[in-house]
């Protein structure tokens, strides 16, 4: 029992108690470890189901502008922004990619790496929404532990939540599409349909991210559809392990922390990030997490056989 | 000024033919999306600055020499990171983008930034043609794009390694029974399409300033006249280069400047959605999309 419980109870366990102990500077890494957490998982849902993307930082700048324009704009409160933002971002960044499902591989990762810097561009030539200057000065969310598990929870719950759907007949179409595409539309099943309901919960929990975001920093602008926000959660699930949802946790659980460590290297640390990403590609496809699940496995071994 | 609009709209076009050969030939040739393009052409770049600046050498050898230098890494790297992945399109597209990630921000963080970074004009002089005033630089550019494109395509028809290169390209498996060795091939076109990437910012580079947004303005553009010519299409690239180059030139002078990337980002997408091939895309209809 504890056999199997064990690395379930790690991380939920960890994700309550790691805010109490924390110093209030690591708290706040904690929160971008989470934000960058859903947009790895985000990225690996699609992964799995044969859409890769380079632009996750058009999911997350999506639900970032929608929460600062209804709070900027309409003085919404954050507990409507934030939800509103999650679902209207999931549902334009579905609309604006549905053109292009039918496309494959790095097809569409192109289009995915090409949308975020057009839509930088769009606002900053035709300077809507505050232009290169951004809104700021939108309401915050109530501070201190409320914040932390407001994500926290939110990720533990994305977490073992998506991680059950990829298990079930649901999941299996979902990699089933990634596996052998014609093969399912053999089955009778319209696959597109199926790309768009993954398209949409997966941009939904990167909405989700940008939004909580921009109520923690008060402040959405042109950042926000960034190469970062669309190059480290890719590291991260790469790092951790694509395929399976918590090793795009673990992985930004190890990437995000280890770049604050790095903070005095500056710029470095994107090189850093490049070079990580090559590495793990190359020489651990796996990634960190199917290898230690290999390894805690392999206990099983020194279980006593019963004569 | 609309024969000036012309002629600069064609010395904009020939720029991105330019710049997209090298990302054309690599996909074309071996498969790989080299997305490291961007940042080996602002790498050889900076490789001539310091030759030229710090080393003291004259400017013809620096040049040359960046030029090589900069085959010789596009060469290593699928030696030793590509040949591993190769084939795995996406373990390409992230490893390549990690590489070109790393080039890019180390030169950032080194302090590579600001107006002193400028390679010399070749020929400080300027010429009026039909009105216009242009520059000597750009027309050697023209005249630069055009020979390379000529040795390009006498390169690839008449040498075994051109031959070899086009055998790889149509058929892979069928090439190597005989007894074309395919991963030296791709190492070849990797290099050399690092090397085209080289030549080019050594003619385009002393126009501006070398900066690392270069980098990933380069990519973005080689992508975009490849996508719309159609990926490993080379009569493709000079087409697209030529819509791409009219249509940003047309919007930079009669709407803005800002809108100019956007432009070819649009017709990327446009190109994407409605024919993923692109004008004469030799990809197969399946491969692309479903």
């Amino acid at each position: 029992m504890l056999y199997l419980s064990f690395p379930r109870l790690v991380p939920i366990i960890g994700f309550l108690v790691l805010p109490l102990i924390l110093s209030l500077y690591w708290q706040k890494v904690l929160l971008s470890v989470a934000v960058f957490a859903l947009l790895a998982i985000s990225w690996d849902i699609l992964a799995q189901s044969s859409m890769v993307s380079l632009g996750q930082a058009l999911f997350f700048g999506m639900g970032a502008y929608f929460a600062g324009i209804m709070n900027h704009y309409l003085g919404l409160p954050p507990f409507l922004t934030i939800p509103l933002a999650t679902l209207l971002g999931g549902l334009l960044s579905t609309l604006l990619l549905m053109p292009v499902l039918r496309l494959r591989g790095i097809y569409f990762a192109m289009v995915t790496l090409i949308i975020p810097l057009m839509l930088v561009r769009i606002i900053e030539a035709s300077k809507i929404f505050g232009g290169t200057d951004g809104l700021s000065g939108l309401t915050p969310l109530p501070g201190g532990l409320f914040e932390s598990y407001l994500i926290l929870i939110a990720l533990v719950v994305i977490l073992f939540g998506f991680r059950r759907l990829m298990d079930s007949d649901y999941g299996l179409i979902l990699r089933g599409i990634n596996d052998n595409d014609r093969s399912v539309m053999n089955a009778g099943i319209n696959i597109y349909w199926y790309k768009i309901q993954a398209l949409f919960m997966a941009s939904s929990i990167g909405a989700f991210a940008g939004a909580y975001l921009t109520h923690i920093y008060m402040f959405v602008g042109m950042p926000v559809f960034a190469l970062d926000y669309s190059i480290l959660p890719i590291a991260a699930a790469v790092v951790g392990g694509p395929g399976s949802l918590a090793g795009a946790t673990l992985g930004s659980f190890l990437l995000v922390p280890l770049s604050e460590a790095l903070r005095g290297f500056g710029g470095l640390r994107i090189v850093f990030y490049g070079l990580f990403l090559v590495l793990f590609v190359v020489a651990l496809p796996e990634g960190i997490f199917h290898y230690l699940q290999r390894k805690y496995e392999q206990f099983e071994r020194m279980v006593e056989v019963e004569k | 000024m609309i024969t000036g609009t012309l002629i600069y709209a064609l010395i904009n076009s020939v720029i991105l033919i330019l710049m997209a050969l090298g990302f054309n030939l690599t996909f074309g040739i071996s498969g790989v999306s080299n997305f490291a393009y961007g940042a080996l052409y602002v790498l050889s770049a900076f490789v001539t600055w310091i030759l030229l600046k710090t080393a003291g050498l004259p400017y013809a050898l620096a040049a040359g020499l960046s030029i090589l230098i900069t085959t010789l890494i596009g060469g290593l790297m699928y030696r030793f990171i590509l040949m591993r992945v190769r084939g795995q399109a996406l373990s390409e597209v992230i490893s390549t983008f990690g590489i070109g990630l790393a080039i890019l921000e180390l030169f950032r963080y080194l302090g590579f930034v600001g107006f002193e970074y400028s390679l010399p004009v070749f020929i400080d002089r300027s010429f009026h043609i039909a009105g216009a005033q242009v520059d000597a630089q750009r027309i050697l550019l023209v005249l630069v794009s055009l020979f390379l494109i000529l040795c390009l395509w006498l390169f690839v028809h008449y040498t075994s390694i051109g031959l070899a290169f086009r055998g790889i390209a149509q058929d892979e498996r069928t090439a190597m029974t005989f007894g074309i060795d395919s991963d030296r091939m791709a190492m070849w076109s990797v290099a050399m399409g690092a090397g085209l990437a080289a030549i080019a910012a050594t003619v385009i580079m002393p126009l501006g300033t070398i900066s690392v947004e270069e980098g990933y303005e380069v990519l973005l553009n080689a992508l975009a006249v490849c996508i719309i010519g159609g990926l490993g299409s080379s009569g493709g690239v000079i087409l697209a280069g030529l819509v791409v180059g009219f249509a940003q030139r047309f919007t930079d002078t009669y709407i803005g400047p800002h809108w100019t990337m956007i432009v070819s980002l649009v017709a990327i997408l446009l190109v994407l959605v409605i024919k993923p091939s692109g004008f004469f895309g030799k990809q197969k209809e399946l491969e692309e999309r479903i």
